[in-house]
């Protein structure tokens, strides 16, 4: 337990030392581009933690999506399924959820677990398609899941002006979605929704699973090792790789549901602006640990939508910080892969694969 | 060889450690202009190694590489090549997809013109003699064709010696005859040609001089004319060394001959569909060790998997216990996970099986203890597995695999089975202390009861340590006495 409490507190150091390095290059990029650097700063920390409201409306809104798609991330890359699809099976789900939710408006809280449980269920089958074609062709998943983004998107493009348009055929997007199917909102805490409870409850419960039970380290090893999980585990790679890519897709199919009927009540076409794609730095920087998503799901909130404020108050387009965040994302893979040479294996922030044994 | 003309090849006082094994030893070969010399010795004797330094793929410690009397620099394969060297190895380096046309020209600069491609070719096959389609994907050809292809491949950088590693290892017996008659040919024509091999017949066939290397050192080197396949056995096999198992027959406790592990008839194919090993029968007894011994592809390797449960059977029958251990050669990949915790590659055991919820600190106490019974050394379970030392790697391996229940707090449902062991060159890479301790453990799991199957490259070892002899030769498999000679004739497929 102490040794657990060392890590955590580690990894919460290396938060902070990438915070320090976001904004030194947050800065660096300001000063390039010739803008106000005290006032863009500025933005940046009242949209994203300057406020109360700040920090539950933006922040933890979108730390949201990001905890449960970085989870979804995390399991897959585990396993060495290289699951770049999370928008995808995101979109999948919120579309699932948002058809159960509008197909059945009186049923209530069972509605909201239906819709839930079915957005699930469709990002798991969207990944299925993925997982098929890797375990039956060898089709490399990170080729089929990224194609697999762009036909979900058009999917949800052709849904929203067909079977599930408003009645009135006049903008592409669904109904809203009936009040008493809606995650409802924490009171005090401004659009925060019950949906950061699920987050939390499904990303502690996919740490304990990795670290603690059979299934989850069955998925390490495999990951780790295909040859000697078989050889020495006598484990079933194609099965535990299968099951990780569809549980991967479950966890952001759950995210899609969760942004539908917690934040747009309806479904149009940019429900997600890049969750999915903005999860693999979110897992990458966790160290593909599902309790260390909830530390970074929390940072890339706060980016985000003080990248937001930003473009707002200071007119600095928020797509500077989508460059950040690309570097950071480069930062993640050359230090692992540093460590690799090192001979130190491919983790993330802190030592060995967070303490399952040790 | 002709004293006053320099050797066309020659490698000098060359020495080679990895780590704590010394894969070469002061080893020097002259190979003369317009001969065949061949290069013999059993499974990790050090051929490959040898040449490997010639080709600039491995730094020596020590030692000098030669061309026609004029010492050169061979950093990289690269090197080699520009100084008329070619090597054919024992695993093919052609592109599937690509066509012979394409392959040969890989490696080249400046411009791929399709012309030039097609008259490389034809060049190639006038030199040779070879039928050679240009534009025939290699994924086509047949595996001789290929060896073909790998040979014009060297060729084309008009190598004047020729270092061929196992080339007959995957060929027909026609393909084979007629590889060999080129070889001869090519040499004739005023070229070398280094031949490695296993198999004695062919180097005594087509050999004007014979290397013989054993644990990286020369043991004897002469005429081919005047060197009898005995004499070259001896040397290979190391006679002289025949004193090194006395423990091995002598205090054999008695058990119940009831075979705890057995196989009837058993045959094996390869992913390719083709039998790697045919109609194998072996019984295992409870308090025996039963050695393997057979060169490189000879089907030991699937024998050893087959009843280790871990490839399929095409036909034939296996009566194995539901639980035995199995420790196969190349550890870092089928056995361990490196960067995880020792604890957790005590887990791994079983990891298909397990269910709900593992129990780390009883899995952690019980990784203690095998650690504490089989002398691994390691600061705490914690460390990673790649901060130990091959010899303690492999101890926690044999640990593993040797405990009977599993690590699970409960009572295994195991307990009473019969316990068997299967154990695949135990002692790779590890040094003389840590040899003699996998093999006091070893015979301390025979004298216990446990059924072993033992592969080893190194006859030496299969003495040392097995009851019965088994060799495998061209994927059928016999007993053979327990005597050194017998198993060194019927491993080359000499009887």
């Amino acid at each position: 337990m102490r040794r657990e409490l060392g890590a955590t507190l580690r990894s919460i150091l290396f938060v902070g030392a990438v915070i320090a390095l976001i904004l030194a290059a947050i800065t660096f990029l300001l000063l390039l581009g010739g803008f106000d650097v005290g006032r863009a700063l500025g933005a940046l920390w009242l949209g994203s933690v300057g406020s109360w409201y700040a920090l539950t409306s933006a922040t933890l809104v979108r730390a949201i999506p990001l905890m449960l798609t970085g989870c979804a991330i995390a399991v897959a890359f585990r396993a060495g399924v290289f699951n770049i699809g999370a928008e995808g099976q995101l979109l999948a789900g919120g579309a699932a959820a948002a058809a159960v939710a509008l197909a059945i408006p009186n049923a209530g809280w069972l509605a909201l677990a239906l819709a839930l449980i079915t957005g699930a269920l469709a990002g798991g089958g969207w990944a299925t398609i993925a997982a098929v074609l890797r375990e039956r062709f060898g089709v490399l998943e990170v080729i089929s899941t990224i194609m697999l983004n762009f036909v979900a998107l058009y999917a949800v493009s052709y849904l929203v002006r067909g079977p599930l348009q408003e009645p009135t055929h006049a903008y592409p997007q669904s109904s809203s979605i009936a009040d008493a199917v809606h995650l409802a909102r924490i009171p005090g805490a401004g659009r925060l929704h019950l949906g950061i409870v699920i987050a939390l409850v499904v990303t502690i419960a996919a740490g304990w699973i990795l670290r603690r039970t059979a299934g989850g380290f069955r998925l390490m090893a495999v990951g780790e090792s295909p040859s000697a999980a078989a050889s020495a585990g006598l484990i079933d790679v194609r099965r535990v790789t299968a099951s990780a890519f569809v549980v991967s897709g479950a966890l952001a199919g759950l995210a899609g549901a969760v942004e539908v009927l917690g934040v747009t009540y309806a479904l149009y076409e940019d429900i997600s602006p890049g969750y999915g794609y903005t999860a693999i730095a979110v897992a990458l920087l966790a160290g593909l640990d599902p309790w260390r998503v909830i530390l970074t799901a929390l940072l890339f909130g706060a980016l985000e939508a003080g990248a937001g404020a930003m473009q707002r108050d200071a007119g600095v387009p928020s797509t500077l910080v989508a460059v950040i965040e690309a570097l950071l994302i480069l930062a993640v893979v050359a230090a692992q892969a540093l460590r690799v040479r090192r001979g130190r294996g491919f983790t993330g922030s802190g030592d060995a694969f967070p303490a399952t044994a040790t | 060889m002709n004293a006053t003309q320099p050797a066309a090849l020659a490698l000098i006082g060359v020495s080679k450690c990895f780590g704590s094994t010394t894969a070469l030893d002061d080893v020097s070969l002259y190979v003369g202009k317009g001969r065949v010399h061949a290069l013999l010795g059993e499974n990790g004797a050090g051929k490959t190694t040898l040449m490997h330094v010639a080709f600039g793929m491995v730094r020596p410690d020590a030692g000098t590489v030669q061309l026609h009397g004029r010492p050169v620099s061979i950093r990289r394969p690269a090197d080699a090549i520009a100084v008329g060297l070619g090597m054919v190895h024992q695993h093919f380096t052609l592109v599937p997809a690509m066509t012979v046309a394409e392959n040969l020209a890989l490696g080249g600069r400046g411009r791929l013109r399709r012309h030039d491609m097609m008259a490389t070719v034809r060049l190639i096959a006038d030199l040779t003699g070879f039928a050679l389609d240009p534009s025939a994907p290699i994924e086509t050809l047949s595996v001789g064709a290929q060896q073909r292809v790998e040979i014009a491949k060297a060729l084309v950088n008009r190598a004047t010696v020729l270092v061929l590693d196992e080339p007959t290892a995957v060929l027909a017996p026609a393909e084979t005859e007629e590889l060999l008659q080129w070889i001869r040919r090519f040499a004739d024509a005023g070229n070398s040609v280094v031949l490695i091999t296993h198999k004695l017949t062919e180097a005594l066939f087509v050999a004007d001089d014979v290397t013989v290397l054993r644990r990286g050192r020369v043991v004897h080197t002469g005429l081919a004319a005047t060197a009898s396949a005995q004499s070259i056995t001896a040397a290979m096999i190391g006679r002289d060394r025949a004193a090194v198992s006395p423990h091995a027959a002598a205090t054999r406790p008695v058990f119940a001959p009831t075979p705890v592990l057995a196989a009837y008839g058993i045959t094996v194919r390869d992913e390719r569909g083709s039998v790697r090993l045919r109609g194998a029968t072996l019984a295992v007894c409870a308090g025996e060790i039963v050695g393997v011994a057979g060169v490189e592809g000879a089907g030991h390797r699937e024998l050893l998997r087959a009843l280790a449960g871990r490839c399929a059977v095409t036909s034939g029958h296996l009566d194995c216990p539901a639980r035995l251990g199995f420790v196969p050669e190349d550890r870092h990949r089928d056995a361990v996970l490196l960067d995880r915790s020792l604890t957790e590659n005590v887990a791994l055991r079983d990891a298909g099986y397990r269910r709900g919820r593992l129990r780390w600190n009883t899995l952690r106490r019980r990784t203690q203890s095998l650690m504490q019974e089989f002398d691994v050394r390691a600061p705490a379970p914690t460390v990673p597995m790649r901060t130990l030392s091959g010899g303690n790697q492999q101890k926690l391996v044999l640990a593993r695999e040797m405990a009977e229940t599993g690590a699970s707090a409960a009572p295994s449902p195991f307990d009473d089975a019969p316990s068997a062991l299967i154990v695949e060159n135990p002692t790779r890479g590890l040094d003389v202390r840590a040899t003699a301790e996998v093999h006091t453990r070893l015979r301390a799991a025979r004298d216990r009861g446990t059924a072993i199957v033992l592969y080893s490259s190194d006859l030496d070892e299969v003495l040392a340590l097995a009851n019965r002899v088994f060799i495998a030769y061209a994927g059928a498999l016999r007993e053979v006495p327990t005597d050194r000679e017998a198993i060194g004739r019927a491993m080359l497929g000499l009887d």
